[in-house]
């Protein structure tokens, strides 16, 4: 299909006409900037090794088209995360947030669509912080989900809230019948010393093509404390571009997660700026990806304010065909000084067929810095394999049980127990069924 | 932090300059010109300009016909834009593209160098008088667009070793010119590859034969004299089965206020078992304290191991030019085969480094060791961009990278872009990356051990820099580290 | 040998010495004593000559030269030296090209040829024993990845190393278990002799057992409150630095 055409014939039907309407002026900047640069190709230096204009070949139904019978109660609970009984649940489908599916067991958590947030009494965060990402991500595919925001929504904590219950946000994209874009969209605000854990995950149901472009932005205010966890476990049908955009205005914490464990072509935009002195952020990833799986980990940390402190451990098991990508990148800015960045990618290649790309990157203007970078690209010991045979232990079982140590540093990091022990099992049964109990040594 | 605290106590007493005063008084002591007549092409490049230079060099026409590909391949083509680098855009149709002394074309013998030309070289500490060389070390000595003279020619040609000028190749050794040029680094390779195969004056050649080891060591000096000139060579190397070579380049320039460009190409070939190493010590002129003038170094380097257990070392000290973009490269075809690049880039006031490596392995059980030093100072940009990249062939490939930054001042910046592509599972790939800074913590306890401010930073810089500098051949090493030294004269202090 | 006249000195804006008296004359040892925060690193900088540390009044005269208006590296070559409390890194310049340098440099400034590459080694040998250190030691960057005690151990192989006539020990027992404090004291002690002088600043006695002090001062917030024998660093220990509070009645003046 014509994108640019396609989707600018989409944008005029949804009538975003509305001068006084923040939304309507948002949605139509982006789209004048999406006009300018489409769909990103392998030209754009950040999506060289991930290219998803090749799935915009394909027609997509999305955002107003959609004319599928609407989910039961049943789909749902198919896809529900361990937990949930004691969760807030915030659901979309196919991009756009359903108040009737969703549960809201907090009463310290206000969620709101954006359209109200954008006219009420939160106008002026929205106005502020709404489209930030895209001064971090300068293509068209960031734009297309702005340009489009429709039904997505606003979640609050005020100063000195400590929500009772973690916020399960559950992305569905309905593919039964039709291949389906979804876009959903959500604005985080974190008030002063307020606290809350986020765990996102994401489903596709049907076996036609699903392109879910999502960006999350999430604003943290003095003294306030961020856990968030992405759980990536789709289908091989299911291809994704997930930005969490957050910003830390005050002096603040955050602690992030991303786990992908299956799915089709996904790329992940984590982005951490650093706005405030003092702040400190945690970056960690594990991915483990199978058949011909493409997992695409970009980072940025942004050290804008100084004494800053970022840790960022992202690790990757390649099997099959299936290829890895790291991008990290660390900005220290020239008034940023005594900022502690360190970073490190390690990557376990399984099979003949996997790939590894990997780039850290260090942007350094401050001089009274101490930042390190480090990546690693290869097999799992041989040695300690020898070792763990000796002592008894079947061939197949020792590689089980050194990937698993492999993996530990990550998941040791799932401070909720229901969401670890759930990525625990993911990981023990994959490991469990491996096609091949080793890797592969020419 | 305020570059000011860097001073030490008995500076702020009195009023003798700060170091870094002086730094900035610290004048680039190649900046002098030589008067001497030149033979010119118009400025601009068009098919006729190229015709003129070929003709000029008594060209044959296949070599002709290779250079107008090139340049109608290059006028498709886009200048890049992707290195981390700023500059006003290059008017190609404003630069003198043949320059060249006038003086005999290709004296029989070095005694009819102009002496003008002689006294030029003298000055730059270079003797091109082989009686005053210290023994083994063979210079070619190239001035704008020719080579003027290449010393020891007939001792190597006695072992088979053709060392000459590139014009002089084309003419005396087409089989083995027309096999290798361009197979390294093709005429399309990219914008300023290709820019060079067009209108390329000169550069050196050199071919070891199977199984000899040279001797000495072979050099060539670049000389930029003439305003308005670019400057184009480009540098062929073929060792043979089982032989060994050492290289050697430097390079200068004079202080001018326009840029000059300099956009040469250097192809290295090594065949089994042979081992090719290549230095360079980069001092072209970097331009002034304000970042006005200097020479942007464009180059484009590359080496193939092509045989078994052949080896291919890249070692380079860079501290001139006013924006280098040099990526020296190693394919590692052959099995077993070697690559190294050893690099410390420093760059000073307004200047921009852009520089790296790429090490392609392909054959199997190839390693390659990859150290940069980069050092930034003043307002200047340093950038580490490698790539160590793995193909699916390239069973039991090892790499480690190693890349450390030494930030000298709040203005400057720091960057690494390594990108590591792996595509076979057996591969071994280690990078590790550190910025850090000289303080003045640093400082003071070397002062407190009475060591003074400028002894330190050149301790401390020398220590920094020392995996690199080892790898340099003696007589080099000792100049490098004193450019070193006088690159960032007062930086820190 | 050193006369501290007054001296008062203060960081960012900080008054912290606020007029220090003291004299040290050759042959002696002086400890300084006092709890965190009472002036005891201030004082080992300024002498060193760290630039953050302003001198707001008071003179010092050191061999008959006036000390503060000496750059840190002629104090070193006048024979001032100063075991650092936190010895610094310097990642790639090896412990040995650092202290051949500075025992050069040193020469120099006192007007001495420098050591040739054998006299260097023939001395370094020697001092080596003296402080049981080890050669790999010294050649890895210098400090970097030490242990503590290396690193200490480092501090008073240099003393040996540039033979100052005038050490300051800035807490070279802190961070250091029993018999590593034994071994770095017992290459002080081998150091000294009736021409040099050294300064010891410690927050605690035990050091005192190995070094033992002629003259043992107490700072108290930037001011030399008591002076006696080494019998007042013992009975500090066993009393607390309170019991000097209610003596000079400053408590009020702290926090």
């Amino acid at each position: 299909m014509n994108t640019k055409e396609y989707f600018k014939e989409q944008f005029e039907q949804s009538n975003v006409q509305d001068r006084n309407n923040l939304l309507d002026v948002v949605r139509r900047q982006a789209f004048d900037t999406f006009s300018k640069l489409g769909i990103p190709g392998a030209k754009h230096e950040e999506w060289k090794y991930t290219r998803i204009s090749g799935l915009f070949n394909k027609e997509y139904s999305f955002g107003v088209n959609l004319t599928q019978d609407p989910l039961t109660q049943a789909d749902i609970d198919a896809i529900r995360l361990p937990g949930h009984e004691s969760a807030n649940e915030l659901i979309f489908i196919n991009g756009r947030f359903s108040a009737q599916l969703s549960i809201v067991r907090s009463s310290q958590l206000i969620v709101l669509p954006l359209e109200e947030a954008a006219r009420g009494e939160y106008r002026q965060l929205v106005e502020k912080h709404l489209g930030h990402s895209s001064k971090y991500q300068k293509d068209g595919i960031n734009a297309l989900n702005t340009a489009f925001v429709q039904a997505g929504i606003f979640i609050c904590v005020e100063k000195g809230q400590v929500p009772d219950h973690p916020v399960f946000i559950y992305n569905v994209a309905d593919a039964k019948a039709v291949n389906v874009l979804s876009q959903p969209r959500t604005l985080v605000c974190i008030g002063e010393a307020a606290q809350v854990q986020i765990v996102e995950t994401f489903s596709t149901l049907g076996s036609q093509e699903s392109f879910t472009n999502q960006v999350m932005e999430i604003i943290v205010e003095k003294d306030a404390f961020v856990e968030y966890y992405k759980i990536q476990n789709d289908k091989a049908n299911a291809h994704q571009v997930s930005t969490t955009h957050i910003r830390q205005i005050g002096k603040s914490h955050t602690h992030a997660v991303t786990i992908s464990l299956n799915g089709g072509m996904v790329r992940n935009n984590l982005n951490v700026v650093l706005e405030a002195a003092h702040c400190e952020a945690h970056l960690y990833g594990l991915y483990f990806q199978q058949g011909s799986g493409h997992i695409d980990n970009h980072t940025v940390v942004d050290n804008v304010e100084p004494n800053c402190l970022s840790f960022e451990l992202y690790k990757g098991i390649m099997d099959d065909a299936s290829t890895g990508v790291f991008n990290g990148k660390i900005f220290v800015q020239p008034q940023a000084q005594k900022t502690n960045a360190y970073q490190s990618n390690k990557n376990v290649l399984l099979s003949r067929e996997a790939s590894v790309n990997t780039k850290p990157q260090l942007e350094i203007f401050a001089d009274d810095v101490k930042c390190s970078h480090g990546c690693t690209v290869g097999q799992l010991d041989e040695e300690g394999l020898f070792y763990l045979r000796s002592r008894g232990i079947p061939e197949k079982r020792a590689w089980s049980l050194l990937l698993q140590g492999f993996t530990m540093d990550i998941l040791e990091k799932i401070k909720s127990p229901a969401i670890r022990t759930y990525v625990d099992g993911l990981i023990a049964e994959r490991l469990e069924f491996r096609s091949h109990g080793q890797q592969e040594i020419d | 932090m305020n570059s000011d605290l860097y001073l030490p106590a008995a500076n702020d007493r009195n009023d003798e300059p700060g170091i870094i005063e002086r730094t900035v008084l610290n004048e680039y002591k190649y900046g002098f010109v030589t008067d001497i007549e030149a033979d010119e092409a118009p400025k601009g490049l068009d098919e006729n300009i190229i015709r003129f230079i070929s003709a000029k060099k008594n060209e044959p026409e296949w070599m002709l016909e290779w250079r107008l590909k090139a340049f109608r391949h290059w006028l498709k083509m886009e200048e890049p834009t992707w290195a981390n680098v700023s500059y006003t855009p290059i008017n190609y149709q404003d630069i003198i593209y043949y320059s060249a002394p006038k003086q005999k074309v290709n004296p029989a013998n070095l005694d009819e160098i102009d002496p003008e030309l002689r006294r030029t070289f003298e000055k730059l500490g270079i003797s091109l008088d082989e009686q005053k060389r210290l023994s083994g070390v063979a210079v070619d000595a190239v001035v704008d667009s020719v080579s003027i003279g290449t010393t020891f020619k007939k001792q190597l040609a006695e072992l088979g070793i053709i060392f000459c000028s590139m014009s002089e190749a084309i003419r005396e050794h087409p089989e083995l010119i027309k096999k290798h040029l361009g197979s390294v680094v093709p005429i399309t390779d990219n914008f300023f590859a290709a820019l060079n195969a067009a209108v390329f004056t000169d550069g050196s050649f050199c071919y070891i034969p199977k199984g000899v080891r040279s001797p000495m060591e072979l050099s060539t000096y670049f000389r930029i004299n003439a305003e308005n000139t670019g400057q184009f060579e480009r540098t062929l190397i073929v060792a043979e089965e089982g032989s060994y070579v050492s290289y050697l380049e430097g390079c200068t320039a004079p202080m001018r206020d326009e840029n000059q460009l300099h956009a040469a190409v250097v192809e290295l070939i090594t065949m089994d078992n042979a081992e090719i190493k290549y230095s360079t010590v980069q001092n072209w002129y970097p331009g002034d304290k304000e970042g006005v003038g200097g020479i942007y170094n464009f180059v484009t380097k590359r080496g193939i191991c092509k045989g078994v257990n052949s080896k291919i070392s890249w070692t380079q000290v860079e501290t001139g030019s006013s924006i280098t973009w040099k990526y020296p490269s190693v394919i590692l075809k052959g099995d077993n085969s070697v690559g190294e690049f050893y690099s410390v880039a420093v760059t000073n006031n307004y200047q921009q480094a852009d520089t790296g490596t790429k090490m392609m392995h392909l054959g199997k059980n190839t390693k390659s060791r990859i150290v940069s030093k980069g050092i930034s100072a003043g307002f200047s940009n340093n950038s580490y961009r490698g790539l160590v990249h793995v193909s699916k062939g390239a069973t039991n490939a090892r790499n480690f990278s190693q890349c450390d930054s030494l930030l000298l001042g709040d203005k400057c910046g720091a960057h690494t872009f390594p990108y590591i592509e792996v595509k076979n599972n057996t591969a071994m790939v280690e990078h590790e990356a550190t910025t850090s800074k000289i303080g003045e913590d640093q400082i003071f306890y070397c002062n407190q051990r009475g060591i003074d401010n400028e002894t330190a930073v050149a301790l401390i810089i020398n220590g920094f820099a020392k995996e690199v500098m080892n790898q340099l051949p003696m007589e080099f090493a000792v100049e490098a580290q004193k450019l070193l030294a006088i690159s960032l004269e007062g930086s820190v202090g | 040998m050193l006369n501290i006249r007054n001296l008062h000195a203060r960081i960012d804006g900080k008054n912290i010495l606020k007029g220090i008296n003291l004299e040290i004359k050759a042959g002696e040892v002086h400890a300084i004593m006092g709890p965190n925060g009472s002036g005891k690193s201030t004082l080992a900088s300024v002498l060193a000559g760290r630039k953050e540390y302003e001198v707001t009044e008071g003179s010092v005269d050191f061999l008959g030269k006036d000390l503060l208006d000496l750059s840190p590296e002629a104090r070193a070559g006048e024979g001032l030296f100063l075991a650092f409390q936190y010895p610094i890194e310097i990642p790639g310049l090896s412990t040995t090209n650092f202290i051949k340098t500075a025992v050069n440099e040193v020469r120099k400034y006192r007007g001495e040829n420098a050591l040739d590459a054998v006299g260097f080694l023939r001395l370094m040998k020697e001092k080596m024993a003296i402080m049981n250190i080890d050669q790999s030691l010294l050649s890895r960057s210098l400090n970097e990845g030490f242990s503590g005690g290396e690193k200490k151990r480092n501090e008073i192989f240099q003393m040996a190393m540039l033979q100052p006539r005038f050490a300051i020990l800035d807490e070279t027992d802190s961070g250091l278990d029993i018999d590593a404090i034994r071994i770095v004291a017992n290459g002080v002690n081998k150091l000294r002799n009736k021409d040099n002088a050294v300064l010891v600043v410690t927050h605690y006695q035990r050091l005192l057992d190995y070094i033992v002090p002629d003259f043992v001062h107490v700072l108290y917030n930037g001011r030399i409150v008591k002076s006696g024998t080494k019998e007042l660093a013992l009975e500090l220990e066993e009393r607390g630095y309170d019991f000097i509070r209610s003596e000079n009645h400053i408590g009020e003046e702290v926090k």
